[in-house]
């Protein structure tokens, strides 16, 4: 295959991968904060003041991290998928344009608001500007899921004289019905990311005998937060998405579940490795018919397996495709479990001095980062070899006069960014974390000033 | 139609300018300002607003994207080292800005400091390149696509390169006109020493500025000589030059008089109108071929279609409008000069 294509491909996987970490948790963590803001109004005292303003500045520097990643997807869009972007700019342009006017502008000014308004604004002006940013960053997750829901599953489009793409009707394409459970699965997510994170903080803090009013707060919030997304993420949000796979991309459904023949009774895998040259899955651990039922509701009925399609439809990395479902399958459950327990403990009221818990909580925290970006893979990676689904494939999108030397250089300096801005996030969240919510940061050095 | 996304681009590109232009124009001034306590005062008065001045960026290239796509795709990958370029520098400036005050050392602060005003300064200076390789032409091909390398023999010729002698005197100007227009920005925001400063650092940035637009004004018709056909065709596009002109005398009246709130103002107008101008000397081209002009990525050849434009017009205008609103708001917040004392949280 073409090499720029595949550098072209490795630097939006590696690009939206990357970006995908900081926006999980802010999309999470605007919900907090505006649950704390809120409590503020209400309450007498600084105790939920405090742990607003801590937890904003966690915010702040995962949305600056968020925001400057953020920028290069956009432009990519032109830079290195051009002939996409001609094509559909009428669609895709629209949503993405509808996330800058309504979304990015909303978040980015109010945050300023919040970080800076402390001192000059009100208790209300502050609550509503945290509402603002939870709009804002919700918004921004809608529209942005509109527009890859489009890519999944392409609805409310007419086909022009030259063959490209525009818009026929702009509420179809807000409400194209791939979009419900996307945004409702995804969103969920982003809470379990800032739940883990938020009951992470926490347990970090009673482990070490610091904050220990805070740090109850953020375990007590994160884990019955955390219990009640994690259900919701299994079932019904992603069993759902599932079912939706298997009704609009049978073939991704297929290649995820590591179903190479067509079956009656679908068994589902748990364990086991894709053979890719003998089209089996190798010691496999399996429900028997637990495909079947889990799709159509039915022991019996016949699922599709790849063999039902010709091989040029296949996407072009089963295994890594398979695997990316089944960690996310497998992280799932175990979050579910993790908080469970959490939220058994608390109920008895001896969550605070569990210590092997706390541990578990606090070692918990990257999981859903895990899990989010393995689920990105499965929706990716599983398009394939489709762009626009079923209408404009992947090979036919990049930029014609880009070269391969052109596509690596710019392909590994993100790499190295990256890679420092990756190291520089972990450092200063260690920064800010020492430094802790009663002192928070030496006022005259607050982020920003 | 086209016409008016066409507006509706060139507005939100002068928004951009004008916005974030001043954010470069602080951070142009840092190796004029070295206390420290004056510096935070600098960051302090670009703290609150400068991502949201970034956002009209995204707005404006999302709305190419959504109006035009071929010009966005023309464009965007033809440009592509420079572009990718003008994504690390805002990356830095970003990040230059939001993580210094997160370690207290001074050698922390220094290197983000100095990330902070070269990356600021690059990015005028690419822009205004950007706009000097959009007025020269480009080499489209058929199709209406271009590569462009970084530099050729600097001769704004046939197979020319994104440097060229044109290109770099519009890139420095660019460059003088935001430290000018920062300058008084600053000006306006800062009162006492520092405000003495900044009152002779846009004095002083003024002279190169009428200097270099006199010398871009003259070097125009030699390197794009349809430039003013569009302005005689539609004359009523002579306000943008006279509007600039204008605005350059009133910018150096207010400027003797101190009074700076209206000579920032005047001082918007000119960065406004000379984007606006520019736009006007384009249309209705978007990307102009230098060889063969029926080449040219137009605003017909390169609508995204009807049905899109005219659905997109039930959500823009209100959008912008409530978006305008809000940050006029917020920029009236934190109106008023900023001083050590009473930095914007109200803490030292
Ligand atoms: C904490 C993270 C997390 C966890 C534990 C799960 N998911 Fe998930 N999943 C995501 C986070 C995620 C995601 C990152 O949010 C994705 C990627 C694309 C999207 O919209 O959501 C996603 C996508 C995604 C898709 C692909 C949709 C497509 O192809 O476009 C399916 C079928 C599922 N999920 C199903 C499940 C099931 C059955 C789970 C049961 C355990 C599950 N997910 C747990
Ligand atoms: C943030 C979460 C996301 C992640 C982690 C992610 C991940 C990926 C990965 C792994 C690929 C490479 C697929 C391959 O090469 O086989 C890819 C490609 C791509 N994705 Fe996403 N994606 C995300 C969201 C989106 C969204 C929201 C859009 C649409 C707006 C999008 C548009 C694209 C495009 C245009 C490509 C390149 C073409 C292709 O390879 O299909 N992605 N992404
Ligand atoms: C691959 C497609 C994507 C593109 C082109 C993209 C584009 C951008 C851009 C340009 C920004 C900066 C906005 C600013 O300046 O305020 C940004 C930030 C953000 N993005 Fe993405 N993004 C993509 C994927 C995603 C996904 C999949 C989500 C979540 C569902 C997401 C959610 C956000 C949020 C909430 C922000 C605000 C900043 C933050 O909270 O960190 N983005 N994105």
């Amino acid at each position: 295959m073409d090499i720029v294509l595949q550098y072209d491909r490795l630097q939006f996987a590696v690009t939206s991968t990357f970006h995908y970490l900081f926006p999980q948790l802010t999309m999470g963590l605007a919900l907090f904060l505006l649950y704390f803001r809120t409590r503020d109004l209400l309450s007498q005292g600084d105790h939920f003041h405090e742990a607003a303003r801590f937890w904003t500045h966690i915010f702040a520097l995962s949305f600056a991290f968020g925001v400057v990643t953020g920028i290069p997807l956009e432009f990519q869009f032109g830079t290195n998928w051009a002939a996409f972007s001609n094509y559909a700019g009428g669609i895709i342009g629209q949503t993405l344009a509808m996330e800058g006017v309504f979304a990015f502008f909303l978040e980015s000014s109010f945050l300023g608001v919040l970080l800076f308004g402390e001192a000059r604004c009100s208790r209300r002006v502050l609550w509503l500007a945290s509402a603002m940013l939870f709009a804002g960053a919700w918004l921004s997750g809608y529209f942005i899921l509109a527009t890859n829901a489009w890519m999944q599953h392409p609805v409310a489009y007419r086909v022009l004289d030259n063959g490209h793409v525009t818009v026929e009707s702009l509420t179809d394409l807000l409400t194209n019905p791939w979009l419900f459970w996307q945004f409702t699965h995804n969103m969920t997510a982003a809470v379990v990311t800032g739940s883990f994170v938020m009951a992470a903080v926490g347990a970090l803090y009673l482990l070490a005998g610091r904050h220990l009013a805070q740090a109850r707060t953020y375990v007590r919030t994160g884990v019955v937060t955390g219990a009640l997304a994690s259900v919701l993420l299994i079932t019904p949000t992603g069993h759902e998405s599932a079912r939706q796979v298997f009704e609009y991309q049978p073939i991704k459904g297929a290649a995820f579940e590591g179903l190479f023949r067509s079956e009656r009774g679908a068994d589902i895998v748990l364990i086991g490795q894709p053979n890719l040259e003998t089209m089996t899955i190798d010691n496999p651990l399996v429900v028997p018919s637990a495909l079947s039922l889990l799709v159509y509701y039915d022991l019996y009925a016949k699922v599709k397996g790849l063999d039902a399609f010709p091989r040029h439809d296949w996407p072009d990395h089963i295994a890594l495709l398979y695997f990316s479902y089944h960690i996310m399958i497998g992280l799932g459950t175990w979050l579910v479990l993790v908080m469970g327990l959490a939220v058994l403990w608390l109920w008895r009221d001896r969550l605070f001095r569990a210590g092997w818990l706390l541990w578990l909580l606090l070692l918990s925290a990257p999981l859903p980062y895990i899990a989010t970006t393995a689920g990105w893979m499965t929706a990716e990676l599983g398009r394939q070899p489709w762009l626009v689904y079923g209408l404009f494939r992947t090979a036919e999108g990049i930029s014609p006069l880009v070269h391969s030397g052109n596509a690596l250089f710019t392909l590994l300096g993100f790499l190295g960014i990256y890679l420092a801005l990756g190291l520089l996030f972990v450092l200063l969240v260690v920064e800010l974390l020492r430094r802790g919510p009663a002192e928070a940061l030496p006022v005259a050095e607050q982020p920003g000033r | 139609m086209e016409t008016f996304w066409y507006m509706a681009l060139t507005l939100a590109l002068t928004m951009y300018v004008v916005l974030d232009g001043y954010d470069f124009g602080v951070a142009m001034l840092f190796p004029f300002v070295t206390a420290e306590d004056e510096r935070r005062m600098l960051r302090a008065t670009i703290g609150p607003v400068w991502t949201g001045n970034e956002v009209w960026l995204i707005a404006a290239s999302a709305l190419l994207f959504l109006s035009f796509p071929k010009a966005y795709a023309a464009g965007f990958s033809g440009f592509y080292l420079g572009l990718i370029m003008l994504l690390w520098l805002l990356m830095g400036r970003g990040l230059a800005f939001e993580l210094r005050g997160h370690v207290e050392h001074v050698l922390w602060r220094r290197f983000w400091d100095s990330i902070f005003f070269g990356a600021s300064l690059s990015l005028a200076l690419l822009i205004g390149l950007f706009a000097g390789n959009v007025i020269r032409g480009l080499p489209l091909n058929a199709e209406g696509y271009f590569f462009l390398p970084l530099w050729t023999d600097f001769r704004p010729g046939l197979s020319p390169g994104i440097l060229d002698w044109f290109t770099l005197l519009t890139g420095l100007l660019m460059v003088v006109l935001l430290a000018s227009h920062g300058a008084s920005f600053l000006a306006m925001k800062t009162a006492g020493p520092l405000q003495a400063k900044a009152r002779a650092l846009s004095g002083a940035a003024l002279i190169p500025t009428v200097l270099l637009l006199a010398a871009f004004v003259f070097a125009l018709p030699y390197v794009r000589p349809t430039f003013w056909s569009g302005f005689a065709v539609r004359p009523i596009g002579y306000v943008w030059p006279l509007a600039g002109l204008a605005a350059m005398v009133m910018l150096f009246i207010n400027h003797a008089r101190h009074n700076q709130g209206a000579a920032f103002g005047w001082s918007s107008l000119l960065v406004a109108s000379f984007v606006a101008m520019l736009s006007w000397g384009t249309y209705p081209n978007l990307l102009i071929a230098t060889d063969d002009q029926a080449h040219s990525v137009t605003i017909d050849n390169a609508s995204a279609g009807k049905d899109g434009l005219q659905a997109a017009l039930w959500w823009l205008p209100p959008g912008l409008a409530v978006v305008v609103l809000y940050q006029i708001l917020i920029h009236r917040m934190f109106s008023g000069p900023v001083t050590p004392d009473s930095s914007p949280a109200g803490h030292h």
